[in-house]
This record gives structure tokens, C-alpha cells and sequence, in this order.
């Protein structure tokens, strides 16, 4: 029978079905990081468990880190991360702690290690494990429960989603990005649009993408309220493992080479849900609301509550512009803010860097600009390719690897008021800060934000 | 888990949508490493408004949230299903569900309650007509009722048999463990491990 990706990856690795039950789900890698696990530890701990395979788990520290260099100076957090290294040591599991020149976002170090590979389940107490989907498996987000599940056993109870389809065809256009896409898809498919399915992306936009890209469409998967997203592996996917540290080698290449080319959606394959997307008709995106789904095109301005047939949509709306301090009908470009930032798994990679650079070289930011590289080894391959020297010329602050702004749970904060150009995943109310007012974009949007002080697509600069 | 069954109580209307875990939480909270205390925290940054439908004497000791849709989107904090739960919730209605919540909550015993969007909106008016009304959330005959009124639910049966029986599912795996390591045997040989 015909079956799409997701359904031969699901199907890979069940363990065992049983009528009436959900698919006991093999999991090939448990991603651990410092916040969702302490407990799941504990747990552990009071029934007398142990964990099945640490081999197949691996931790950093990424949530609470400083990014500027020294100890943590909150002692809460310090507790925290103390704790997970108490806690990897004593189950026997591979950590990065800060410093380590491993260390890093857990999405971002999944795949610069060559961990992540087509037609894995991959797992991790943290929403954002849609990331790893890019490489053509199944990676999706779990809570603490399930974490201690996944410790005990290697494996997870689960209802096989539904499959969704998202077809993009055509090219995107010069200045339009990743980012750009999925915040038009989220804002097409709304903030529930993608809840109980496992997304696909697929089309000719989507093969032009990098692994860099892929990386952050199917990191935002969760915005559009999938439970996973993916994207089938090509030669862009193999290119991009070759020569990992944990890729295979010699005849185990080839054979693992072999199996990922069958990792495809059949063509007579039948999809749930099929949504069509034209990539050459977009532009740079922004949002201007509390939900990652309020998102327009720069080139529009902020919408009115009464825009909006659905009620609920429309007092969302009206709740969203007080929150954000704005008036319905100001251009989106006219939208001043004060602190610009480049990082998070979503858009924190050695690409994403690139992209900044290129636009802030030669050029002085006027708003407080920080340059969060998603992990240390990011952050030693921009300094070996001399971004930081742009950045730091451009006036911006170049900083340790870290989930910093894209959550504040470490100093980098807003202050109540203030409003970013943050290239991260999530507008929610205080998300950067209490009071914090966020505006998700592009790598380049921010770059060009931080250069005017307010929203700019690059090619708005002279 | 505690065990669900039925459970009648008071409840408090959310006319909010897009309730997404950072609201229920905020990420400060998430530094404790203990799995108490988070009561404290439950929309830490909305209670500040004194006219928060949380803060209105009316609904004190409400024990049934009824919200908006897209409740519990976003962070896959479990804290938020614990913040919750320590706040003194058992159920939480709404129309849609952020995904990873919901499966948070049955973890947990937390019951979470699908209906239909006008129905949610017709509990909502009622609770706000008489904040003392009392709701009943019946897992067993998979209802909500109020008032005179009934309406059914969805639920699996296995995830409504263990909420039922209050059963802790790393046992219930554990029962398989033969199963887990026949299949180990049998993975591709080039996987990768992190050592």
C-alpha cells in the first residue's frame, strides 16, 4: 500500500501494536537539556528506575546559560544546571556542559553532530524538536512525564498523528527566506491549523531550501500546532552529513544511504490534508500580535480587530494591539523598537549568521543588537569566518551560545514596554520578558531592523 | 497519577483563546527543579490585573477551567499541567488543544475536555450567570453536564481506562519490556549512539 513518509517512519518503529491501544513508539534519540528534566530524574530516582539506553541520550546545558561569559549569577538557575550534571553523571549520559566546546542549543547540536539523520524518531522536552524533522524523521516534542518515560524505556505510548501535506511550489523570491515561509504558513493555517497532524513539507521551494532552512520551517512546525514536521531527505540531506562526527562511514554510508532514498511519500500516497502554498507570490513577514499566526507582510500595515469576520479572532486581535502598544492602520515599516535579536533554534545557525552579516558589514546598527550563535561550534565558525569582526564593527554584541532572548530564562531579557525584531519562534506576551513586546523575522529583516530602528526588509536600504 | 472518574465542582470562564503555555507559566517558573510550588506562578503575569477573571472573589475554589480555543499551545512545559493541577484544577474544557498539553494532562490526571465551541460559550454564559453553578465532568459516561444540560465527549478508550484507574504508564511499558528488546535487536545497524 502506498504510504507517506511519516507513515514509513512511524511504521519503522513500532515496537508493538495492540488493538485499542496507542503504538508502543521506538526512540532512536532523547535530546535532555536542563529545564524539563530534573524532575523526570526524580522520578527515576523514586521508583527505583534506571535509564534503558544512555547511549541514546545526550544533554546540554542551553535554557539558563549567560551569554556573556562567567558563572550564572542566579542561583536558581545555577541550581538547575548543577543539577543536571548531577544528574548525568550519576545515569551515565553524554553532557555539554557551559564551555564545552560542544555546548550549544539542544536542536542546534542534535545536527551539527550529525546525530539527526533521515528516518529517526527523535524526542526532547522541548516544543522546538520539530527542528530535527528536516533530516525525514519523526522528531516531536514531550513534557516531563514523558521524558522519565523515555529514560525508563526508550520509548513512548502514541496515537499516530494525521498527515498534512503542505505543497510549495514555485521559487522563493531573492530576499525571501525560511523564516519568510513559515511565518506565511502559520498565518495562513493559524495557530491550530496543524493540531493532531504531522506536517510534510514538500515542493519545489522546499527541495531549493538548505538543510539551514529546512532546519527552520520544520522548527516552527509547532507555531502552526503540528505535532511534527518534515521534510524528505535528499542529496542536500546526505551532502549535509557527510563527514559528521556521528554519520556513518565506509559501507555503513552506503548502506544508510540507500535505506534514506526510500524515505519518500509514495506518489499515489493519500495525505489527510493537503494545503497549497505559492512561495513565488511572498515577501518578508512579520507579526505584529501575541500569537505566532498574526503575521503579515512587511509591506502591510497593522490590522484592525474588525478585519476580522470571527469573533474570536477578532477580540484576539483587539487584545493582541493593546498588549503591543499599536494602532491599527500604522505601516508595519513605521513600527520603531529597541532591541534587535539574532539566535534561537530557529534561526541561530552558521547561515542564519551569514545572512545578518552580510546585510550589517559596512553599516552601523542604532539599536542594541545582540548576536546569539546557536551554539559554540556556530560560534567558532563565524569567528573563523570573521562575522564577528562585521558585527561587532557594526556596533552589535556578539555573544555566547545560548537560548538567551528567544525565552529570557537567563539575563537577556526586554524590560516591560520594549519591543524586539527577534528572528526566534514565539510573540507570546512576555515571552522575552514581562511587558516584552516581540515581533518575529528573518535573520536579514532583523539585520536591516537593527540598521534603521525600526522594521526594514534589506532591500528598503540604500 | 491521581485517579479520575468523575469529578463535580465549580467552575471559572477563561473567555480567552491562543491560552498558550507561557501564559499558564512563565518561563521564570521553570527554574525550580522540584515538581511542588507552582500554584504560585499559575498565570503569574494576568493575576496582576486585579479585574483577571482568576482574581474575582466569584469564582473562588472553581475547580473546572472552562477556556477558549488553542488552550496550552506553544512550550511543552509540563509545568503548566502542574501549575494547574496545584491551583486546585481537575478538568480544563475547551474547544481545541495545543497537542503536547493535552498529552501532558492525561500524564498527569489532569483531565482535558473537548466540546464543540458553542457549547464551551454556553457553559461560559451560564458559569458567568451564576458563578456558584455546579459542573460536572463524568469520564466514566464521557459527559459534562450543568444545569440540566448534557454534552458528550471524546476520549480514547485506553487513555479514559487509564485516567480511570490512575495508572502509571513507564509500568504499563515496562509490562513489554521483552517486546522493546526484540526490537532493539533488530535496529539498522548504522543508527548512531552518542558515545
Amino acid at each position: 500500500m502506498a504510504r507517506t513518509l511519516a507513515e514509513k517512519v512511524w511504521e519503522q518503529h513500532v515496537v508493538r501494536r495492540a488493538d485499542g491501544e496507542p503504538d508502543l513508539l521506538y526512540i532512536d534519540l532523547h535530546l535532555i537539556h536542563e529545564v524539563t528534566s530534573p524532575q523526570a530524574f526524580d522520578g527515576l530516582r523514586l521508583a527505583g528506575r534506571t535509564v534503558r539506553r544512555p547511549e541514546l541520550t545526550i544533554a546540554t546545558e542551553d535554557h539558563n546559560v549567560p551569554t556573556v561569559l562567567g558563572p550564572i549569577a542566579d542561583p536558581v538557575s545555577k541550581t538547575q544546571v548543577e543539577t543536571l550534571r548531577k544528574n548525568a553523571a550519576e545515569f551515565g549520559i553524554r553532557l555539554h556542559p557551559m564551555g564545552d566546546a560542544g555546548q550549544g542549543v539542544v536542536h542546534i547540536i542534535g545536527p551539527q553532530f550529525g546525530l539527526t539523520q533521515p528516518g529517526m524518531t527523535i524526542v526532547c522536552g522541548d516544543s522546538h524538536t520539530s527542528t530535527h524533522g528536516a533530516f525525514g524523521g519523526i522528531a516531536f516534542g514531550i513534557g516531563t512525564s514523558e521524558v522519565e518515560h523515555v529514560l525508563a524505556t526508550q520509548t513512548l505510548p502514541a496515537y499516530r498523528p494525521k498527515t498534512m501535506a503542505i505543497e510549495v511550489s514555485g521559487e522563493l523570491p531573492v530576499g525571501v527566506t525560511a523564516k519568510d515561509l513559515i511565518l506565511a504558513i502559520i498565518a495562513k493555517i493559524g495557530t491550530g491549523g496543524g493540531q493532531g497532524y504531522i506536517v510534510e513539507y514538500r515542493g519545489e521551494a522546499v527541495r531549493k531550501l538548505s538543510m539551514e532552512g529546512r532546519m527552520t520551517v520544520c522548527n516552527m512546525s509547532i507555531e502552526a500546532g503540528a505535532r511534527a514536521g518534515l521534510i524528505a531527505p535528499d542529496e542536500t540531506t546526505f551532502d549535509y552529513l557527510k563527514g559528521r562526527q556521528h554519520a556513518p562511514t565506509g559501507e555503513a554510508w552506503d548502506q544508510a544511504v540507500e535505506y534514506w532514498k526510500s524515505l519518500r511519500t509514495d506518489d499515489d500516497a493519500v495525505f489527510d490534508k493537503v494545503v497549497e502554498i505559492d512561495a513565488s507570490t511572498l515577501t518578508p513577514y512579520v507579526t505584529w500580535g501575541t500569537n505566532p499566526g498574526q503575521g503579515l507582510p512587511l509591506d502591510a500595515s497593522v490590522p484592525s480587530p474588525e478585519d476580522f469576520a470571527d469573533p474570536i479572532a477578532r477580540s484576539s486581535a483587539e487584545r493582541a494591539l493593546e498588549y503591543m502598544g499599536l494602532t491599527a492602520g500604522t505601516p508595519l515599516r513605521e513600527i520603531q523598537v529597541d532591541t534587535v535579536f539574532v539566535g534561537s533554534c530557529t534561526n541561530g545557525r552558521i547561515e542564519d549568521l551569514r545572512a545578518a552579516a552580510e546585510i550589517l558589514r559596512g553599516r552601523q546598527v542604532t539599536t542594541r543588537t545582540l548576536i546569539v550563535p546557536g551554539s559554540m561550534l556556530v560560534k567558532l565558525q563565524a569567528e573563523q569566518e570573521g562575522l564577528h569582526e562585521v558585527f561587532k564593527a557594526a556596533g552589535a554584541e556578539w555573544r555566547e551560545a545560548g537560548c538567551s532572548m528567544c525565552l529570557g530564562m537567563n539575563p537577556d531579557t526586554l524590560q516591560p514596554g520594549e519591543r524586539s525584531a527577534s528572528t526566534s519562534n514565539r510573540n507570546f506576551e512576555g515571552r522575552q520578558g514581562k511587558g516584552g513586546r516581540t515581533h518575529l523575522v528573518s535573520p536579514q529583516v532583523a539585520a536591516a531592523t537593527a540598521v534603521t530602528g525600526r522594521l526594514t526588509a534589506p532591500a528598503d536600504l540604500a | 497519577m491521581d485517579a479520575f472518574t468523575t469529578h463535580t465542582g465549580t467552575a471559572v470562564p477563561l473567555r480567552r483563546s491562543n491560552v498558550d503555555t507561557d501564559q499558564i507559566i512563565p518561563a521564570v517558573w521553570l527554574k525550580q527543579v522540584s515538581r511542588t510550588g507552582f500554584e504560585k506562578g499559575l498565570f503569574a503575569a494576568w493575576r496582576e490585573d486585579p479585574t483577571f477573571v482568576l482574581n474575582d472573589p466569584a469564582y473562588e475554589g472553581a475547580s473546572i477551567l472552562v477556556s477558549g480555543p488553542d488552550f496550552g499551545t506553544g512550550s511543552s512545559r509540563e509545568h503548566a499541567v502542574w501549575a494547574l493541577q496545584q491551583y486546585g484544577f481537575r478538568a480544563v474544557i475547551a474547544a481545541r488543544f495545543g497537542d503536547i498539553f493535552r498529552n501532558n494532562s492525561t500524564k498527569m490526571g489532569l483531565l482535558p475536555v473537548v466540546l464543540p465551541g458553542d457549547k464551551v460559550e454556553a457553559l461560559q454564559a451560564a458559569i458567568e450567570a451564576d458563578p456558584g453553578l455546579e459542573v460536572t465532568v463524568d469520564l466514566a459516561e464521557r459527559q459534562v453536564r450543568w444545569a440540566g444540560e448534557s454534552v458528550g465527549f471524546e476520549i480514547d478508550d485506553y487513555t479514559r481506562w487509564r485516567l480511570m484507574e490512575g495508572l502509571d504508564d513507564i509500568g504499563l511499558t515496562l509490562r513489554h519490556a521483552d517486546d522493546v528488546a526484540t526490537y532493539e535487536n533488530g535496529r539498522q545497524p548504522w543508527l548512531p549512539t552518542t558515545v
